[in-house]
């Protein structure tokens, strides 16, 4: 391919999903209030527009004209970076996620993944990983005791349900023998869905997902009962509005992750059979995932209106002395499975 | 050409970065600014083609330790009412000792001489594909007594956080 | 103690077993319980486009009747102030002068008539111990207004008109007439001609 058309390519890609996440995102907040409404027998909003459909529209305009407050005694420069590095976080993980197979114009191969990082999995993993900062660095910069605890809350939470997320993707990474999200995509064609193989992994993955992304029952760094706001209580207008929008990304990119790694991804079984064409198959592909990641975005709300919050020791004992130990004996399996042949040699000798 | 630029552009921000760690005087600027070091330098590692390592670096010490840091130095919530009062003399043996700690760097580095790489560099040997293959085939050994150091530091901590044992 | 119903249930701390501690079971019930839900009908009334429609003997707003030729029913005696538990009603009274008779029924009159909307909790006392069947409350709601002294009613608002009577026959069924003409309760005189009985058994 010519240098300047794949500049080009990757920068329109780049825009592409850049906006879809944003767009998705945006109609989260709308689907989030929908299916609380629906789960609790109301109709939910519906005046924007018909059936409510430009109420995202309404919020955003509300979040940018509402007065912005920045507490006297706060570190200013932090205060701000708090919001912004919580949306930066968010929406970096949008680029090793392959949205669907590669399509195919003129001979020319044009990659639907803005770019197969040979570590891609470790990418994602350390992008989450400093998430953590901007809910830390504006719950310490806004001076306020809820803040701070929120902000405490949110660390200890990460760096703990980090962990069993990691264990369970080593898992998954034996099995794959990749790190690359392409790869691992690819080899989920037709029934060879991850989750046949990995159920454990994969349950124990979409929970730490649940605990990243501060969803609840696991949103104890902005729990209103006993936090007033939690990291978020002094945020005001789109700072506030930032802190709640990168939650909703972080929950459609947890979707396209989860549904990448355990769920097939792009891959659905069957299509192959009367569908030959490459490229109607690759944008077959994006929908499918597309409609995968619906499906977790709905779940996590289901869960959300469904379960309540969890207490804090809870937490912590379910991810210590539950997930954790469940993870390894997870890689133990998976590993003995894998050298069963060899295993059964040393017995057998 | 650009890599070498970008080298030097790395540098400056890590030593630049590790000048305000030192500098700051809020202990939480100083961790942020220490977390801006450990990009500067798994930047290093991403010139080296040693994409792993610059993730692990990121994973482990910006997304993890320094995390923890934070968290301590929030709980401990230090600032300048309770900075505790340093004697004059402390102050002056840390000067003392950090100058000739100096003058032994400057004078071992003084008359060190240039050695040439003895073989020439792989740049796929930082893929993690290498790398593993590497650490679990030559370096096994080393390897597994580093996983049982951690395990030591691990139980050491259970054990001090534990209040009495009968 | 003993129980008073059946309905309470004796709490059990047994072990929970191994399925029960996995919680997954749990959560999944919940969770089709909480999506079953999601098909129901929704009770929702969107309001300015549907409205509820009220019950014929709904309490809101009163209104002061006039009788059949026009003129007020109420003769300002005070019951409604005396039996309001919320001290809400405040009246002055006159004495008719000649050639009133079109505008107030009886000799004596209200001339200032004040219900203090705020204090009202439209338990509807007043109209039960309306000797002249002159308030009711009616079906109507009372307004919102920027400012409290806007909710001291008046006889400017509180008297119907004579072009437009407020109609009261959903509360006024045969059924409640003939419960004031009870002998027991009848402590409200009808006037209507046919069917005069004495106002006796109250007080």
């Amino acid at each position: 391919m010519v240098f300047s058309t794949y500049i080009i390519y990757k920068a329109i890609l780049v825009l592409a999903v850049f906006a879809i996440t944003l767009l998705v995102a945006t109609y989260s907040t709308y689907a989030e209030r929908k299916i609380a409404a629906f789960l609790q027998d109301r109709i939910g909003p519906d005046r924007a527009g018909p059936f409510g459909i430009l109420q995202p529209l309404a919020d955003a305009v509300k979040m940018f004209m509402k007065e912005e407050m920045i507490p006297s005694v706060s570190n200013k420069w932090l205060f701000i970076l708090g919001p912004s590095l919580a949306m930066l976080t968010a929406c970096l993980t949008g680029v090793v996620i392959p949205w669907g197979k590669s399509l195919f114009i003129d001979g020319q191969e044009f990659s639907l993944q803005i770019t197969d990082l040979n570590i891609g999995v470790l990418y994602l993993f350390s992008v989450v990983s400093m998430g953590v900062y901007g809910i830390m660095i504006g719950g310490w910069a806004s001076n306020n005791k809820y803040s701070l605890l929120g902000g405490i809350r949110a660390s200890s939470q990460m760096i703990s349900y980090e962990v069993a997320m990691g264990l369970s993707i080593i898992a998954l990474v034996m099995t794959t023998g990749t790190l690359s999200m392409k790869e691992i995509a690819a080899q989920q064609h037709g029934w060879h869905w991850n989750v046949l193989i990995q159920p454990l992994g994969c349950l124990i993955f979409i929970i730490c997902a649940f605990a990243e992304t501060n969803r609840a029952p696991f949103d104890l760094p902005e729990c209103e009962t006993e936090l007033v706001g939690g990291y978020h209580t002094e945020y005001s207008s789109m700072k506030l509005g930032f802190f709640l929008f990168a939650e909703y990304i972080n929950m459609f990119i947890s979707s396209a992750v989860i549904s990448t790694f355990y769920f097939g991804g792009y891959n659905m079984p069957f299509v192959g059979r009367w569908i030959h064409d490459p490229n109607m198959l690759a944008i077959l592909g994006v929908v499918f995932l597309f409609v995968k990641i619906s499906f977790f975005i709905f779940f996590f709300m289901w869960v959300r209106w469904t379960l309540p919050r969890f207490r804090y020791d809870q937490l912590m004992n379910l991810g210590w002395k539950i997930l954790i130990p469940l993870s390894i004996l997870n890689i133990v399996i998976t590993g003995a499975w894998m050298m069963r042949g060899e295993i059964i040699q040393l017995f057998t000798k | 050409m650009i890599t070498q630029y970008v080298f030097y552009f790395l540098s400056f921000l890590a030593i630049m970065f590790g000048l305000m760690v030192v500098l700051s005087k809020n202990p939480i600027h100083s961790v942020l600014y220490l977390v801006l070091t450990f990009f500067a330098i798994a930047g290093h590692y991403v010139l080296l083609n040693a994409q792993f390592l610059a993730a692990v670096h990121i994973i482990v010490y910006a997304g993890a330790i320094m995390v923890l840091f934070l968290f301590v130095i929030m709980l401990l919530n230090l600032n300048k009412e309770t900075e505790p009062h340093k004697n004059v003399w402390l102050k002056l043996s840390a000067a003392v000792a950090s100058g000739l700690l100096l003058v032994v760097l400057v004078g071992s580095l003084k008359n060190a001489e240039m050695i040439a790489a003895t073989n020439t560099f792989d740049p796929n040997v930082g893929l993690i594909e290498n790398l593993g293959k590497t650490l679990f085939k030559e370096f096994l050994l080393p390897f597994e007594v580093a996983s049982l150091l951690l395990l030591g530091a691990m139980v050491g901590a259970v054990l001090l956080g534990k209040k009495s044992i009968k | 103690m003993q129980a008073l119903t059946n309905r309470s249930k004796v709490v059990s701390k047994k072990e929970m077993t191994f399925m029960e501690r996995m919680y997954l079971p749990a959560i999944f019930g919940g969770m089709m319980i909480t999506f079953s839900h999601f098909f129901r009908r929704k009770p929702t009334i969107k309001y300015p486009e549907q409205k509820r429609e009220f019950s014929g003997i709904y309490r809101g707003q009163h209104v002061l009747k006039r009788d059949e030729k026009g003129a007020e029913r109420c003769t300002a005696c005070g019951l409604c102030a005396v039996a309001c538990p919320a001290e809400a009603i405040t009246m002055v009274s006159a004495e008719r002068k000649p050639g009133e008779e079109n505008l107030y029924r009886e000799e004596k009159y209200a001339a200032k008539y004040e219900i203090n909307m705020l204090r009202c909790i439209f338990c509807g006392d007043c109209e039960e111990a309306c000797p002249k069947e002159a308030i009711f409350l009616t079906d109507r709601q009372v307004s919102v207004y920027g400012q409290r002294k806007s909710f001291i009613y008046g006889k400017d608002v509180l008297v119907e008109s004579k072009d437009s009577p407020i109609d009261l026959a959903k509360r006024q069924t045969p059924s409640v007439k003939e419960f004031k003409l009870h002998k027991e309760f009848g402590h409200n005189q009808t006037y209507d001609k046919n069917k005069k009985v004495n106002a006796g058994g109250h007080h």
